[in-house]
């Protein structure tokens, strides 16, 4: 096989001296990491080996010699660099020679030992990668999801391959602590020798994070102690509670808060990426609700507001007065049973009359529970938005209640409608056996379904008129709460974090590599430099994407139908605490 | 070592191919597809900007016009940044892998490298679409059968060249593989 030499490019310009890396024998692929420059002590070199095997459990051994000549060709120098290969011993020994200023290269990899099996040659084929170490150190790599059954989280540095370098790399952190301008025993060149890299504002952040996650912690944990006190679970406290979508969403937001404020460090990236992805989706959230707390207050519109919702409910309850008018007349040219009709009119039409009321009881307190509203919007655009979906659902409890009367009514009449119609074929359900059975029935059995089978075949379009005016009136309701429950679930699940490092770092979400073939010259050895392949943000969300609250409609439209035409009640959102039913 | 010749797609249009031989073990082919005809362009733009002014003259509301222009522009720039190809390039480095670039109108690159574990075979395959077309693509390894293929690749999936084209690319990649294969079977 062809020996791939990855040679970081801050080193290309380094002064000569001796290879530092780790030999991949499976891939014949040898990974440089730095250049350690004359003099040195060549114990300890192997010291300073051993200490960062010990640290990143990686091993590093000298792989080979590397010349940059400044001046005219010193001869002295090679010779003194060959000789170095007997101290060090490492199969194959590499050799790398450059001319001050000039692109070509010459590597030599020899091998020392008798070849295993005669006719491979002592002198292997070499092949330069350039990479960039700074970018492969930082960057995490993403295998292709297609490959379910592969092994993740091997302890040992994985032999797949290219992950083997940024593995090698990300491992040997500690040979990249010391500068040149240290006092250290040994003189290294790598992505850092001229300087570590610190921001100051990153140091103070890190030491300002321990005393307030741990004071952030504790508020925390009191007020989900709070929360989970016995008061709350008390029957009428605890159904309400469970209804509302703003609860669902506070306890969501709550546990997220705990897990970015834990006082235990990320164990791995992912989580790193996780908690990074909530915090930030956090202030945005804020953001957004002091935003709109600012605008609702900049032009004091509360109390517009608060004066034009009584006269929207009163019109929406106006119109629903006509709408039953019109049903208990000849709605659309079809004619309706009068006397059922009648009824099932007047009892929605008092239904009505009294949510009216009601309303017109609630008004004076209006603004003030709208002013509160608005204040909850310091706590985020979500809660805001859940409060409002909350509110819409109890000010159409009037039409939710229609929805369940009607369905209720349908549901029992096509029951009835069922059985007697299988009565009339001479047939009958089989509870034991939950299948239609034949079955004998007496005469006078016979004559009064038949009986009742007609009335409720007569009576059915008033019934499904009813019922189907009153379910577009609930899924018309329904799909507003339902977009608003989107545009929440958004904001929760967007990993914002990972889409911004995306668009500024790219270097960080590596999906793979590319390489591209520098200058090359006939008898020099082939040079490539590798640069990082970035994710692309359709993976980016797909990996990174955060949990959401679990309220979605999760029927599919094939039972939805079916639900529909059978009469069977629809509700809209599972919530969290029920199980499959 | 580059030579360029030129083929022909399998709609009948015009394809160049240039071959760079780096080294013994590191080959490139670079394919270039018909650029953007101004014919096409115009045709297009004329026909949604007749519309437009049709839906103009019925509504007369002047928004419909500014909009056809904004579409119209917005729907080129997506169209040279997200669909037209202008150049699919095949890198084929021996012990290392394959490499796929495809190269946009618009300057934007989509780069896919595969590495040469996983790398069974490059094969050429036929296809019956209203007439039989051939298509150069490479088989993957499965990992838990040894002589399973999880996946097929294909290679040159916009430019489309027709089998002399292919058979071309097809030789100079056996040649690398078969040398790759001799190499890796002796330890």
């Amino acid at each position: 096989m062809v020996l791939k030499a990855f040679f970081p490019t801050c080193c290309a310009s380094a002064d000569s001296g001796l290879l530092v890396g780790r030999w991949v024998p499976e891939q014949s692929s040898a990974v440089v990491l730095a250049v350690v420059h004359f003099p040195f002590i060549p114990l300890q070199v192997k010291e300073l080996l051993a200490q960062v095997h010990q640290a990143g459990r990686v091993g590093l051994a000298v792989l080979g010699t590397w010349c940059h000549r400044r001046q005219e060709a010193e001869e002295s120098l090679g010779h003194f660099l060959e000789g170095l290969g007997t101290i060090f011993s490492h199969e194959p020994w590499l050799q790398l020679c450059r001319e001050q200023g000039s692109k070509l290269w010459s590597c030599k990899a020899t091998r020392r030992q008798v070849p295993p099996c005669p006719g491979a040659p002592y002198e292997d084929q070499v092949m330069l990668v350039f990479y960039d170490q700074r970018k492969v150190l930082l960057s995490q790599l993403h295998p292709p999801a297609a490959l379910p059954d592969c092994l993740a989280g091997d302890a040992a540095p994985s032999a797949g391959g290219l992950a083997a370098v940024f593995d090698t790399v990300a491992r040997s952190e500690a040979l990249f602590r010391s500068d040149r301008f240290d006092d250290g025993p040994v003189r290294l060149s790598h992505w850092q020798s001229d300087g570590v890299e610190a921001s100051i504002l990153a140091e103070l952040a890190k030491r300002a994070s321990g005393p307030v996650c741990v004071l952030l912690a504790c508020l925390l944990s009191l007020v989900s102690a709070a929360s989970a006190c016995r008061l709350f679970k008390l029957w009428p406290l605890s159904f309400v509670w469970s209804k509302l979508s703003v609860c669902e969403q506070l306890r969501h937001r709550l546990e997220q808060l705990t897990l970015v404020f834990s006082t235990q460090k990320a164990e791995n990236p992912t989580q790193l990426m996780r908690k990074a992805n909530v915090l930030v989706s956090v202030l945005l959230d804020v953001a957004l609700g002091l935003a709109l707390l600012s605008w609702l207050r900049g032009k004091d519109r509360i109390g517009p507001l608060a004066e034009a919702l009584v006269p929207v409910a009163d019109h929406v309850a106006e119109e629903l007065q006509h709408l039953l008018q019109w049903l208990m007349g000849a709605p659309a040219g079809l004619k309706m049973n009068r006397a059922l009709d009648q009824v099932l009119g007047r009892f929605f039409l008092y239904h009505l009359h009294l949510w009216i009321s009601y309303i017109h009881l609630m008004s004076p307190f209006i603004e003030r529970i709208l002013w509160h509203v608005g204040l909850s919007a310091c706590l985020g655009l979500t809660v805001a938005l859940s409060i409002l979906s909350d509110i819409i659902a109890l000010l159409t409890f009037h039409i939710y209640c229609f929805y369940v009367y009607g369905a209720r009514l349908y549901c029992l009449k096509i029951c009835g409608l069922s059985s007697l119609w299988r009565l009339f074929r001479g047939k009958k359900w089989n509870v034991l056996r939950q299948r239609v059975d034949s079955c004998s029935y007496d005469l006078d059995q016979l004559f009064i379904g038949t009986l009742l089978f007609t009335i409720l075949v007569f009576l059915l379009p008033t019934t499904a008129l009813y019922y189907l005016v009153f379910t577009l009136l609930r899924l018309l309701v329904v799909a507003v709460q339902g977009l608003m429950h989107l545009l929440v679930d958004l904001i929760n699940s967007l990993p914002l974090y990972s889409l911004g490092l995306r668009l500024c770092r790219p270097y960080r979400l590596a999906a793979g590599v590319k390489f591209r073939v520098l200058e090359h010259e006939a008898g020099r050895p082939l040079r490539l430099l590798m640069q990082i392949n970035p994710l692309p943000y359709g993976r980016v969300v797909h990996t990174y994407r955060l949990p959401s609250c679990g309220c979605h409609p999760t029927h599919p439209w094939g039972s939805l139908c079916r639900k529909l035409f059978f009469g069977e009640l629809i509700y809209p959102w599972r919530q969290r605490g029920d199980k499959q039913a | 070592m580059e030579d360029e010749r030129s083929f022909s797609d399998i709609c009948g249009g015009r394809l160049a191919l240039q071959r760079r031989y780096y080294s013994p073990s590191c080959r490139e082919f670079c394919l270039s597809c018909p650029r953007l005809s101004l014919r096409s362009l115009t045709a297009v733009t004329c026909t949604v900007w007749l519309a437009a002014y049709g839906l103009f003259t019925l509504c007369e509301n002047s928004m419909i016009l500014s909009a056809a222009i904004f579409i119209t522009l917005l729907g080129l720039l997506g169209y040279l940044h997200f669909v037209k190809i202008d150049q699919e390039t095949l890198l084929i480095i021996d012990s290392l892998g394959i490499q796929m670039t495809s190269s946009y109108a618009s300057g934007k690159e989509s780069t896919t490298f595969i590495e040469m574990g996983k790398v069974k075979d490059v094969v050429i395959n036929e296809a019956i679409y209203m007439k039989v077309i051939y298509y150069l693509c490479i088989l993957l390894k499965d990992p838990m059968e040894p002589h399973g293929i999880s996946q097929v690749v294909p290679v040159f999936q916009s430019a489309k060249p027709r089998l002399d084209c292919l058979i071309e690319v097809y030789r100079s990649c056996q040649e690398i593989l078969a040398h790759q294969k001799a190499t890796s079977a002796s330890p």
